[in-house]
């Protein structure tokens, strides 16, 4: 059975993913396995997002169906049960100030998450002082910025000068992207990277990740 | 059902050609002079040598987009450009007579601030609402309909949109709930059940909010007019004149939301398909009568959620191409020239979107290569585009000079290219938008 809500949620049968997460529930089955199983077909989804073979209807079924079954995973859960893995490393991540865009972020805050990540999301509009807290607070060894408006730019490239002011800069590299961003934009804000693409997104932090050793 | 707007019809050369002698007769355009109008003939002649793709224009015409610029480039706040409409006039005015593009495009996307405030508009964060006063205007994206009313769309799109969307959308409009079903008033004894909920206070309020909301809109739309007289009577045409949609943007967009229609495709596609269908011909007729109104040839089309990271070829194919070509063929046999500004990349789809009548449409481009495009769809269709705005708002004059001569060397060879940018031109910096089009006018002249 195990397989079976692979197979059905990589290849987006929701109603019978459902159906299979509820019978393996109910059966006794461990919750956290249950949930481990649809983290494995999301890591696929994830896969077949990067090489081009799914879109963002799959990634966000997917997600959604997570979110579905966690829901009803819940009420058999064990608080003992509850272990925490150990995350890659750790990611800031926000949409900068003057942009309430987030369906580019939320791509990339999913990849990242079952790539194993662990991704403090700010959210939108997020002025310069939070990503400096929140830099403070969790230590991340990445931070990212997303902006699709283009007057959000200058918003960016102020947002790593506040982080350079709090001398902070130097313990966290930073990447952008959005669609507002590339190459050029990167220079100017002076960020570390930047990213055509969510895959990227991921690649550049596993890069840094081990890089750090 | 009849199937329609599959064929390009036998007239749509003859109504092209009249709606041309619409837009380059000028007429009712108060020119300083003759000269004026001889530069606004020529100028919308550049653009439909572009379009025909019968023979190279004289020169590239150079149609930036304005997007916001214009008011920044002022020193306008975003404030002051929805709720002071001389001001948004000066601004465009300034643009259009300091930087001379060929083609400017009206501020119809810089909305009177008043009219959302009336309207206690539920879609949206602009100055002043949730967004700072040199901010622009941005959706807030919301589940406005359900899965489950896909039906009722499909039955009645416009009893939909009073009865559920507008509702809604508009805090004032709420009572509109409750306007009647208008099919069923069809004889005498319909007429007074027609009439209870005007009776009604609710509705009254809702109907004095439209009021005030439309007057107030006229106040805006004659200072749109006034301008519009003024740039056009110096030789300047606008560079589009309506406005329609991809059916399925218009469902993803403010109806599902972004993530609810892509989950559609999984979820809901019969429904999903069946719904596009159905407002294709009201997206047409509002293509055709936005254009009529302004006397123009092209309805400005932007695409959203077509792009190649959105979808597959084979979703594309399935959930958004068929009634946009439907929208496209219907507008093409009207005589009108749909301007379809691809926003992304279109890299996927060049083959699938050269589907289209030849020298009957404009495909403008953002993030597409525009090689790519001047072998594929640049055979059949004039395209635009394409310089970047990360270039304008950052890079140097020189930087811009050396991506326009490529993008001319590249795009503009044979004719068939109108030059423009990938999106509107919001935080660049005024140096190179100049350069940009300085250079351009000068270097896309056919030898």
């Amino acid at each position: 059975m195990p397989d079976d809500l692979v197979d059905a949620m990589v290849n987006m049968r929701e109603a019978e993913a459902m159906e299979l997460a509820q019978k393996m529930l109910d059966a006794g089955e461990d919750p956290l396995q249950v949930l481990e199983h649809c983290r494995e077909a999301l890591k696929i989804v994830g896969k077949q997002f990067e090489t081009g073979k799914y879109f963002l209807p799959e990634l966000i079924l997917s997600g959604e169906m997570l979110k579905r079954i966690s829901k009803i995973a819940k009420p058999f859960m064990r608080k003992e049960s509850n272990k925490k893995t150990e995350a890659k490393g750790k990611v800031v991540i926000g949409s900068v100030k003057g942009d309430i865009h987030d369906i580019g972020k939320d791509i990339v805050v999913f990849l990242l998450d079952i790539n194993g990540f662990e991704v403090h999301d700010l959210g939108v509009d997020v002025p310069a002082e939070k990503f400096v807290e929140a830099i403070s607070q969790f230590q991340p060894a990445i931070v990212g910025m997303s902006a699709l408006l283009t007057t959000a730019l200058e918003s960016m490239k102020n947002t790593v000068d506040v982080i350079k002011n709090a001398g902070l800069r130097d313990q966290v590299k930073i990447m952008v992207g959005g669609g507002a961003v590339d190459e050029k934009v990167r220079k100017y804000a002076d960020a570390d990277a930047c990213g055509p693409d969510a895959v990227a997104a991921v690649n550049l932090s596993k890069e840094w990740v081990e890089d750090k050793g | 059902m009849k199937e329609r707007f599959l064929e390009v019809a036998a007239d749509a050369d003859q109504n092209q050609e009249a709606q041309f002698d619409t837009w380059l007769s000028g007429k009712g355009i108060p020119f300083v002079g003759s000269e004026a109008e001889a530069d606004y003939k020529a100028r919308v002649l550049l653009i439909k040598d572009a379009i025909q793709l019968k023979k190279a224009p004289q020169r590239i015409p150079i149609c930036p987009s304005a997007g916001f610029f214009p008011i920044q480039y002022a020193g306008l706040s975003m404030y002051d450009a929805m709720y002071d409409y001389d001001a948004l006039a000066l601004a465009w005015q300034k643009y259009s007579d300091e930087l001379t593009p060929d083609a400017y495009n009206a501020p119809t996307t810089v909305v009177p601030g008043r009219v959302l405030d009336i309207l206690d508009f539920k879609l949206g964060r602009w100055p002043g609402h949730g967004v700072s006063e040199h901010s622009e205007y941005q959706y807030v994206e919301k589940e406005i309909m359900k899965a489950d009313e896909y039906q009722d769309l499909i039955d009645d799109p416009t009893g939909f949109f009073m009865n559920k969307f507008f509702p809604r959308i508009f805090g004032t409009l709420k009572p509109l709930k409750n306007m009647p079903l208008l099919p069923p008033v069809n004889e005498i004894p319909c007429i007074p059940p027609a009439l209870f909920p005007f009776g009604d206070k609710e509705i009254q309020s809702a109907f004095s909010s439209l009021t005030k909301a439309g007057e107030e809109t006229i106040r805006w739309r004659d200072a749109l007019r006034r301008l519009n007289g003024s740039i056009m009577g110096k030789g300047y045409p606008a560079f589009s004149g309506g406005f329609t949609k991809a059916p399925f943007d218009v469902i993803g967009d403010t109806l599902r939301g972004t993530r609810e229609i892509l989950m559609d495709i999984y979820r809901h596609p019969d429904e999903l398909i069946e719904a596009c269908e159905r407002i294709t011909p009201f997206m047409i007729k509002s293509g055709v009568a936005s254009c009529k109104a302004t006397g123009h040839i092209m309805p400005f089309i932007p695409l959203h959620k077509g792009a190649d990271a959105f979808m597959s070829e084979e979703q594309f194919q399935t959930f958004y191409w068929p009634t946009l070509r439907k929208v496209i063929i219907g507008l093409a046999n009207e005589g009108m020239v749909p301007q379809l500004f691809a926003e992304g990349g279109y890299n996927q789809r060049l083959e699938i979107i050269s589907d289209v009548p030849e020298g009957k449409v404009v495909w403008w481009f953002d993030l597409t290569d525009m090689a790519r495009a001047k072998k594929t769809i640049g055979r059949v269709a004039c395209i635009a585009g394409n310089v970047p705005l990360s270039l304008l708002c950052t890079a140097t004059p020189d930087d811009v000079k050396a991506y326009c001569k490529e993008l001319i060397d590249v795009a503009g060879n044979g004719g068939g290219f109108i030059f423009s940018t990938g999106a509107g031109m919001q935080g660049s910096k005024p140096e190179n938008v100049k350069t940009m089009i300085e250079f351009s006018k000068d270097y896309g002249i056919y030898q």
